[in-house]
């Protein structure tokens, strides 16, 4: 007797608690009648925490702004941050938190292409479109396996193609390089991805690889591969990798007399980058990127001192193009009239002309955003301006 | 190839894998001291070694000490730190089953990596410059100031070691007790106080390791030790786990063969071969290099 009616009682309580969940949830879907919610899934901690750390802060001043010129229909935004620790496996985690917990509008996607993968899944099955402010492999909007594009992933950035090209372009053209050496992260497909492009136009410019040699993240003695390539008196060597690696690489390389220019793409860009390789070191080396402070054009400017006013420090190109992928969402949402992903979606993939801070950009029928590259040169430590490729 | 780029690319790599290797092998010695006295793989001490780059870290940023101050600083508190883990984690399960320390390892392991994650922050963490950057070219082979250093305070810990384990009354009870631990408890010996000191020498050359690194590398992360701690562990078997020698002809080995097949072969193969050596040794002379088949006692 007793027994059953402590089940009795057991069972009334978990019916109330799951009332109470379900109300709860059909309470948060609707939202807050006066916030609209972001969600935004980034690399707080881990090895690219400060790639995340500036997208967070880029996306911040985004909504601050536009909260303070009233919102969008008529309402607030709100971000929620979720930490995917740098880790793809992590990323679908918290993509399947934003989508279903939270109940966003829509989402800031990760910083890494392969964290953007990971999860592009549980966008697609929950309806809710995710826009990487930097992913670049082409894998990340078009499915590899079945050839289609993902309606519901964007990017605010170019694909690793141009990228690769355009650093392919640079060598032969202001370089004068005819031989290069790729040393890739083999644990990057966005590493992976640069490689094939920069080699592809490298070699259409009558150019020759002479080495190509691998390393996974985590690695810290660089030497042994080094030695291999400075054996082969490469005239460039193309690092697309991220900044903790490059820097050790760029570092052991000077200490073993390899003098010769170093080549990458955004994933250098990080202040880390000449705190572990040493300012004289990366003297001669250069990368491809979304933007660069120090572009004199009115919407570069503006937006870096508004940056500047708020955390007290230069943005970086991460910054910038979560800065833009939030404005992108924003303006698709005006468009739409609309708080509803599908909706925002749809609104979103028409984006034209769109006048960014890291310039005009188009979405093209793979939702990739088309628009120009800078070419940074580290001087003594600082990004210096080289040039600006057009698409 | 012709023969004399060939030559020098050798020697080149040669260079580099011993001073890869040093590192393994002060790490891995601490790996086979545990094991020598207790029987057990302390899978903490690869963190050990993380917390020693810590220590050095702080010293030489915040504490504005010089190199050599850092660097016993460093060995000291990864000697408490090793100790306190022995006596909390590992001498509550001393009459328990192997299995049972094993996974307390694990534990303390993960305890240190995530522990250290929430304490300093996983962003890496870069050295001041701690030595000069020389750099001298011998014959086309290039060696830098640092990898001296490192090679010089390896090889001296080593020497070190060897006199303590060899001439001192510690180091006799040591070998005692690695010998026989009932025997050797029954001739007087503090085997506790015994095993702590095994764990303090032990810990102190994986902080060493964990400073040298950390200057060496210019970067530093809550989770540097997990590679370097699986590489040293192969290392203490390839040259015979529990004794001493082997663990410095394992590391040394090791980094060497790991510099060679990355600069010949692929560096991609590089992990590749490093635990294939494991799985070698494992299957051909389990005992090691330097080790002698001697029957497990029942």
């Amino acid at each position: 007797m007793k027994l059953r009616q402590w089940k009795k009682i057991a069972s009334l309580v978990i019916a109330s608690v799951m009332a109470t969940a379900v109300l709860a949830g059909c309470g948060s879907q609707q939202g807050g009648t006066d916030t609209i919610r972001l969600g935004a899934n980034l690399e707080m901690t881990g090895g690219n925490a400060t790639f995340g750390g500036s997208a967070a802060n880029g996306a911040k001043l985004a909504i601050k702004e536009v909260n303070s010129k009233g919102g969008v229909l008529g309402k607030q935004l709100s971000l929620v941050i979720a930490d995917n620790r740098s880790e793809a496996s992590e990323a679908a985690n918290a993509m399947q938190k934003l989508a279903t917990q939270d109940k966003v509008s829509a989402i800031i996607a990760p910083i890494a292409s392969s964290s953007v993968m990971a999860g592009a899944q549980v966008n697609q099955d929950n309806k809710i479109l995710a826009i990487s402010p930097t992913a670049s492999n082409p894998k990340v909007t078009v499915d590899p396996a079945t050839g289609k594009v993902r309606d519901f992933i964007f990017r605010a950035a170019f694909i690793d193609p141009f990228q690769g090209s355009v650093m392919a372009n640079f060598a032969t053209k202001s370089l004068n390089a005819k031989t290069a050496a790729l040393y890739i992260d083999n644990s990057s497909d966005y590493a992976k991805g640069l490689g094939q492009f920069f080699k592809e136009t490298f070699v259409k410019n009558g150019g020759v690889i002479v080495s190509e040699e691998g390393y996974l993240q985590k690695d810290t003695d660089f030497k042994a591969t080094l030695t291999k390539i400075k054996s082969k008196n490469p005239d460039v060597i193309f690092a697309p990798g991220y900044y903790q690696e490059v820097g050790m690489i760029i570092k052991q390389s000077r200490e073993l007399g390899i003098m010769v220019p170093f080549l990458g793409g955004d994933g250098w860009d990080s202040a880390k980058l000449p705190e572990i390789a040493g300012a004289q070191a990366l003297n001669n080396s250069f990368f491809s990127n979304h933007y660069s402070p120090d572009d004199n054009s009115a919407a570069v400017k503006n937006f870096v001192d508004a940056y500047k006013k708020e955390y007290g420090q230069t943005p970086d190109a991460f910054a910038a193009l979560s800065y833009d992928a939030t404005m992108m969402i924003v303006e698709a949402m005006k468009r739409a009239n609309s708080a509803d992903p599908v909706k925002i979606k749809d609104e979103l993939a028409k984006t034209k002309d769109y006048a960014a801070v890291s310039g005009q950009i188009t979405l093209n029928a793979t939702h990739d955003a088309v628009k120009s590259a800078v070419i940074v040169e580290m001087k003594d430590g600082k990004q210096t301006f080289r040039e600006k490729v057009n698409p | 190839m012709d023969f004399a780029s060939f030559a020098s690319q050798f020697v080149q790599q040669l260079v580099n894998g011993v001073s890869l290797g040093s590192i393994y092998a002060l790490i891995a010695l601490g790996y086979t001291m545990v094991y020598g006295i207790i029987r057990l793989i302390n899978f903490a001490h690869g963190d050990i070694y993380m917390l020693g780059a810590y220590v050095g870290f702080y010293a030489t940023t915040m504490g504005k000490l010089p190199f050599l101050p850092a660097l016993i600083i460093a060995m000291v508190v990864a000697a408490i730190v090793g100790v306190v883990i022995e006596r909390l984690a590992y001498r509550p399960l001393r009459n328990h089953p192997k299995i049972a320390v094993l996974i307390t390892a694990i534990g303390v392991s993960l305890l240190l990596e995530y522990g250290g994650m929430l304490l300093v922050s996983p962003q890496p963490r870069t050295f001041p410059p701690v030595f000069g950057n020389e750099i001298y070219n011998v014959a086309g082979i290039i060696v830098n100031l640092q990898q001296i250093i490192i090679l010089v305070i390896s090889v001296a810990l080593m020497i070190i070691l060897t006199y303590v384990v060899n001439r001192t009354k510690v180091g006799k009870a040591m070998r005692a007790v690695s010998f026989d631990t009932d025997a050797a408890k029954l001739m007087g010996i503090d085997v506790d106080r015994i095993i702590s000191y095994t764990f303090a020498i032990g810990s102190g050359l994986a902080a060493a390791a964990g400073v040298l690194v950390g200057i060496y590398y210019n970067s530093i992360d809550p989770l540097m030790g997990i590679m370097p701690g699986l590489k040293a562990f192969v290392a203490a078997v390839l040259g015979g786990i529990g004794i001493i020698p082997g663990a410095m002809l394992g590391g040394v080995l090791l980094g060497v063969v790991e510099s060679m097949v990355s600069g010949f072969i692929s560096s991609t193969f590089r992990d590749a071969a490093a635990f294939g050596i494991l799985i070698i040794i494992l299957l051909f002379k389990p005992s090691g290099l330097l080790g002698k088949n001697v029957r497990e006692k029942v």
